[in-house]
């Protein structure tokens, strides 16, 4: 029970992916909060490649890590530009009036 | 080891609790705050797992770096927070029934994984002893000798996403009066003093 293993760290990881996911779904009305859940789907990545490394002792997995927290930054960026334009021009940040683009 | 056991089920239950609430706080700037809390025990999962650089780049760049970002907009945006609420009991369901599939998809996969033989042996890069090469060093040697043309594009990839997202939220407000320094730095004498020829005792 108290040894740790490679099957802890995967259900942690498993379960925090669950989170991020549902909270995609619960908050339909708020933008933020769904950025946030994406921070959270790629930290269960990211604990996902740094248990594999240390399982099979292979230095690449922290490397991946290290890209996978850039591109997560840059994201997370992009998407709050993104969400600070359309909070200027609609006034709202509910997923569902995100359809100006629909023909 | 017993430590090394309950220390993991600190982080793993901080984490896990902290991340139930970042979807199910009703303020956002909880949320945000949540999130923090989150980073930093997965930062100290991170240090379970041997990857020291990796749970302080986690610490500085996400809580020091992407955390207060989304503080900011969560502030700087006008949100009614009565607002945001609606809707989500509406989609409680479904969304539960998507998370338990997806876990119980997971949950299967974990139970029929099994490791392929000859991955134990080490083709990829062997992490040394922590005591004689930090974990710093012997991250950089990979990431300088085989990884370096993914470093640049990363640095690439960042450099980009600064100049999107300030085009992306730069713009210019009518009605603004603001310095123009161009305009005052060609502002030649003949614009701005104009001499006239008085006539004595006659005045202007």
């Amino acid at each position: 029970m108290l040894e740790i293993g490679l099957g802890h760290y995967l259900t942690v990881a498993a379960i925090l992916f669950t989170l991020g996911i549902l909270g995609i779904f619960l908050n339909r009305k708020n933008m933020i909060v769904i950025l946030m859940s994406i921070e959270l789907l790629l930290l269960a990545v990211n604990i996902n490649l740094l248990a594999f490394s240390t399982h099979l002792n292979d230095l690449v997995g922290q490397v991946f890590t290290l890209f996978v927290l850039t591109v997560a930054a840059a994201e997370a960026a992009i998407g709050l530009a993104i969400l600070v334009v359309y909070f200027r021009n609609r006034g709202s940040i509910a997923v569902e009036d995100i359809n100006m683009m629909k023909g | 080891m017993i430590v090394q056991g309950l220390v993991f089920y600190l982080f793993a239950a901080i984490v896990v609790s902290s991340a139930v609430m970042v979807i199910s706080a009703r303020n956002p700037v909880h949320s945000v705050l949540f999130l923090i809390l989150a980073f930093f025990n997965a930062a100290g999962l991170f240090l379970l797992m041997g990857a020291e650089f990796l749970a302080m780049i986690l610490v500085i760049v996400y809580v020091g770096a992407v955390a207060v970002l989304f503080l900011f907009v969560v502030m700087m945006l006008d949100i009614n927070i009565a607002e945001l609420r609606q809707g989500f009991l509406q989609y409680l369901p479904v969304g539960a029934l998507v998370g338990l599939i997806l876990l119980v998809e997971l949950i299967m996969i974990g139970g029929t994984w099994a490791l392929a033989p000859g991955a134990l042996q080490g083709e990829g890069m062997p992490i040394p002893d922590p005591l004689e090469v930090s974990n710093t060093q012997a991250l950089g040697r990979v990431i300088y000798d085989h990884y370096v043309y993914l470093f640049q594009t990363a640095g690439l990839i960042l450099l980009v996403a600064m100049i999107g997202a300030i085009v992306l939220t730069l713009r210019k407000r009518p009605g603004v009066r603001r310095q123009s320094i161009a305009e005052q730095v060609a502002r030649r004498k003949s614009d701005a003093v104009e001499l006239k020829d008085v006539a004595r005792g006659g005045g202007i």
